[in-house]
């Protein structure tokens, strides 16, 4: 087992050096996918494994994987196979219109390599200051996709990122040295004072008044990093700049690793503040995000934009179910990260053929599409609806699974609240969909009907399969039930 | 090194940390704020230096001199680089004056003080008292980042951020594991280094670095 866990971040990341090599080539553009398949392929072995034996760890206790990390393992690999396989068909377009160049191919796919191989370390690494660094490296390598295009905008977006994210990521570190500083001050050892497992076994005998001031730190640190507002500034100009697989891979799985940290931190907390404390900081942020969310997304009048802002929103729902707590709460969180970043992903994928087909990201520019391009807009379509919350797709079980955990937890009234700022949202994403679906085209509007580009059955192919895996699993959740179950043991109170 | 040499030069080299946040706030050229951090980056590396000398640590004695080398010498460098190419080492602008600027600065360092009374009082050792200076320091790094509009000026708040991490790191607990001091400082320097690449990034698609210019994306 600990050959498999140290292979988990060695695949991609052998990858993304072979790339870096070799370049942007026929013979090797599907070995990107053949990484990510290998990882959800890892994370289901080592899934089995935990779930027999409980936690395994490998090099000395540095990496440890329990079910919480199998889940998330199972998760990057998805995301990834989804984002690397329409990336083949993205490149090539971009390619043959001439709006690349070999070597920034290169740089593309080896970066998306390089950040799946630093996400796999973050859910693998059992010390908490080699998760930050696993981050910090995913914020790096994120910071030049988003920057890919290297237009005007790209430039502003990925300059806004790096900045917001680096301050991000920087509070974090200052938070996880606060909990090593005081996890030294109780007595542990350094080369395991900075051990998630550790840590919670010496949790009651911290120190309260200084966890708490380290708590603060780490919750507005990857609060930021996950687009939760008020520090989500940075997430729709980032989402928006960066190439469509980009755009998906991080709104698929990379906000969902500061969630992950941030979950990772509160079971500490929790155990030694009692919980009122951060569910107090998250409701905060929750709310907020759903409010921030839906404002813009009424007037929103750019649909990458719009799908950015549906990030912000799933966040501020895994946060709502996070400040809740329990064990169903905790199992709707991830089975909400689940949901929303296979859908997020595909959406964000199909994005991209929009913007081939359309040579636009404006959603009043987009008119008629079902009828001009019905399988871009029916993929399109179906990934809202996904989204929404619409069956057959798992985020419907999992808003409902958090609804109900937040009633039994007293929390009537936040809920309500949260109910109100989702149906806002559900209508006005409605209202852009039927603009942007329904109807015809008429040359006013700026309908694009002579434009050549046809999505290819390589495009189409990760589109639909990933729909395909996202609809199975709201359909039937016994595959994952029993993982998904021992994940949120890990986390809740 | 006796005690009370030990405090002595551990509060200088540590305050210099502090004084030197301050002084980049103050100070209005380009060059010169960048000497500064390059100042800062030194005397952090004397704090981690005078500890490790304290506690006859030679794992601690490296670190300094690998902090002193990138936080003192490379990054400022990379820095200087950037300024020098884009001819902008004139008047720098703010988005509040000087005093305003200042009086925010000491607020944030009262804050940073207060904030951290709980995790000061966990030891009596002159390090921990000190503590609260890191913490100021990446108030500080935020307030640069936030009221200056120059690219490079970002930067060098980022820097300061890190800077202020790395104080709390050495004074809290001597540093943390060599593995994660390594993947921070390799990470820092990496994002710096990125940071740079989109500064000239800006200069060719905007014509300078004034950040007033980042104004085309919005809701």
């Amino acid at each position: 087992m600990t050959a498999l866990i140290v292979l988990v971040p060695i695949v991609p990341a052998g990858v993304a050096a072979l790339t870096a090599i070799v370049g942007w080539r026929p013979a090797t553009r599907w070995l990107p996918v053949a990484a990510c398949v290998a990882v959800s392929g890892l994370g289901i072995a080592l899934a089995v494994h935990v779930l027999h034996t409980g936690a395994v760890t490998a090099i000395g206790g540095q990496l440890r994987v329990d079910a919480l990390s199998a889940l998330m393992l199972v998760l990057i690999g998805l995301v990834g196979t989804i984002s690397s396989a329409y990336s083949v068909a993205y490149l090539r377009t971009e390619l043959t219109t001439g709006a690349t160049s070999p070597q920034r191919a290169r740089l593309f796919a080896s970066l998306m390599q390089l950040t799946i191989a630093a996400m796999c370390l973050v859910v693998i690494a059992d010390n908490l200051g080699v998760l930050w660094v696993a981050i910090e490296t995913t914020t790096v390598a994120t910071v030049l996709l988003v920057g890919h295009r290297r237009d005007r905008t790209s430039v502003e977006a990925s300059w806004k990122y790096l900045v917001l994210g680096s301050v991000g990521v920087a509070t974090a570190l200052m938070g996880t040295v606060l909990v090593y500083f005081v996890s030294r001050h109780s007595g542990g050892a350094a080369s395991t004072a900075l051990n998630w497992s550790t840590l919670v076994e010496r949790a009651p005998h911290l120190d309260a008044g200084a966890v708490r001031v380290a708590m603060g730190f780490v919750i507005v640190g990857y609060g930021t990093k996950a687009g939760l507002a008020p520090l989500h500034s940075w997430l729709p100009d980032a989402y928006s700049q960066a190439p469509a697989p980009a755009a998906a891979l991080m709104a698929g799985a990379l906000s969902t690793m500061s969630m992950y940290a941030l979950l990772r931190f509160k079971v500490i907390a929790d155990i030694t503040l009692g919980p009122d404390y951060v569910r107090t900081l998250l409701l905060i942020a929750a709310l907020m995000s759903l409010a921030a969310a839906a404002s813009l997304m009424v007037t929103q009048r750019d649909y990458k934009r719009l799908l950015a802002y549906s990030s912000v929103e799933h966040m501020g729902l895994i946060a709502l179910a996070a400040a809740i707590g329990s064990p169903l709460a905790m199992s709707a969180a991830l089975l909400h990260m689940i949901g929303n970043g296979l859908a997020k992903s595909v959406a964000f994928s199909t994005s991209g053929e929009m913007l081939f087909a359309t040579h636009t990201t404006r959603i009043d520019g987009v008119r008629g599409l079902l009828h001009q391009r019905p399988f871009i807009a029916a993929t399109f379509g179906v990934c809202l609806f996904a989204l929404l919350g619409l069956p057959p797709f798992s985020i419907l079980a999992s808003e409902i699974a958090i609804v109900r955990a937040g009633l039994d937890d007293g929390l009537a009234w936040t809920v309500a609240a949260a109910l109100i700022l989702m149906l806002v949202i559900f209508t006005a994403v409605l209202v852009h969909a039927l603009h942007m679906l329904a109807g015809r085209a008429d040359g006013a509007t700026g309908g694009h009907s002579t434009t050549p580009h046809i999505t290819s059955v390589t495009a189409g192919v990760p589109l639909v399969g990933g729909l395909l895996v996202a609809a199975a699993i709201g359909i039937t959740i016994w595959p994952i039930s029993a993982l998904l179950h021992a994940a949120a043991e890990v986390l809740a109170r | 090194m006796s005690t009370t040499r030990f405090v002595q030069l551990l509060d200088l080299s540590a305050g210099l940390v502090l004084v030197t946040s301050f002084a980049a706030l103050w100070l209005r050229r380009l060059v010169t704020v960048t000497w500064v951090i390059a100042v800062q980056g030194i005397a952090l590396a004397a704090v981690a230096m005078v500890l490790g000398v304290h506690e006859h640590e030679t794992e601690l004695m490296l670190i300094a001199l690998m902090v002193g080398a990138l936080r003192g010498v490379v990054l400022p460098g990379l820095i200087l680089r950037a300024v020098r190419a884009g001819d902008e080492h004139r008047e720098v602008e703010s988005l509040i004056n000087v005093p305003a600027a200042l009086l925010a600065a000491s607020g944030l360092t009262l804050v940073a003080y207060a904030t951290t009374r709980d995790v000061v009082a966990l030891s009596s050792t002159p390090q921990v008292r000190a503590l609260p200076l890191g913490i100021a320091v990446m108030l500080i790094g935020m307030l640069l980042i936030v009221t200056r509009r120059k690219a490079v000026l970002q930067i060098m708040g980022v820097l300061m951020l890190d800077n202020g991490i790395a104080l709390v790191m050495f004074l809290g607990t001597s540093g943390v594991p060599l593995a994660v001091e390594l993947g921070i400082a390799s990470d820092v320097l990496l994002a710096m280094f990125i940071l740079q690449v989109l500064t000239t990034r800006i200069r060719t698609k905007f014509g300078s670095t004034d950040l007033d210019q980042l104004r085309e994306l919005r809701d």
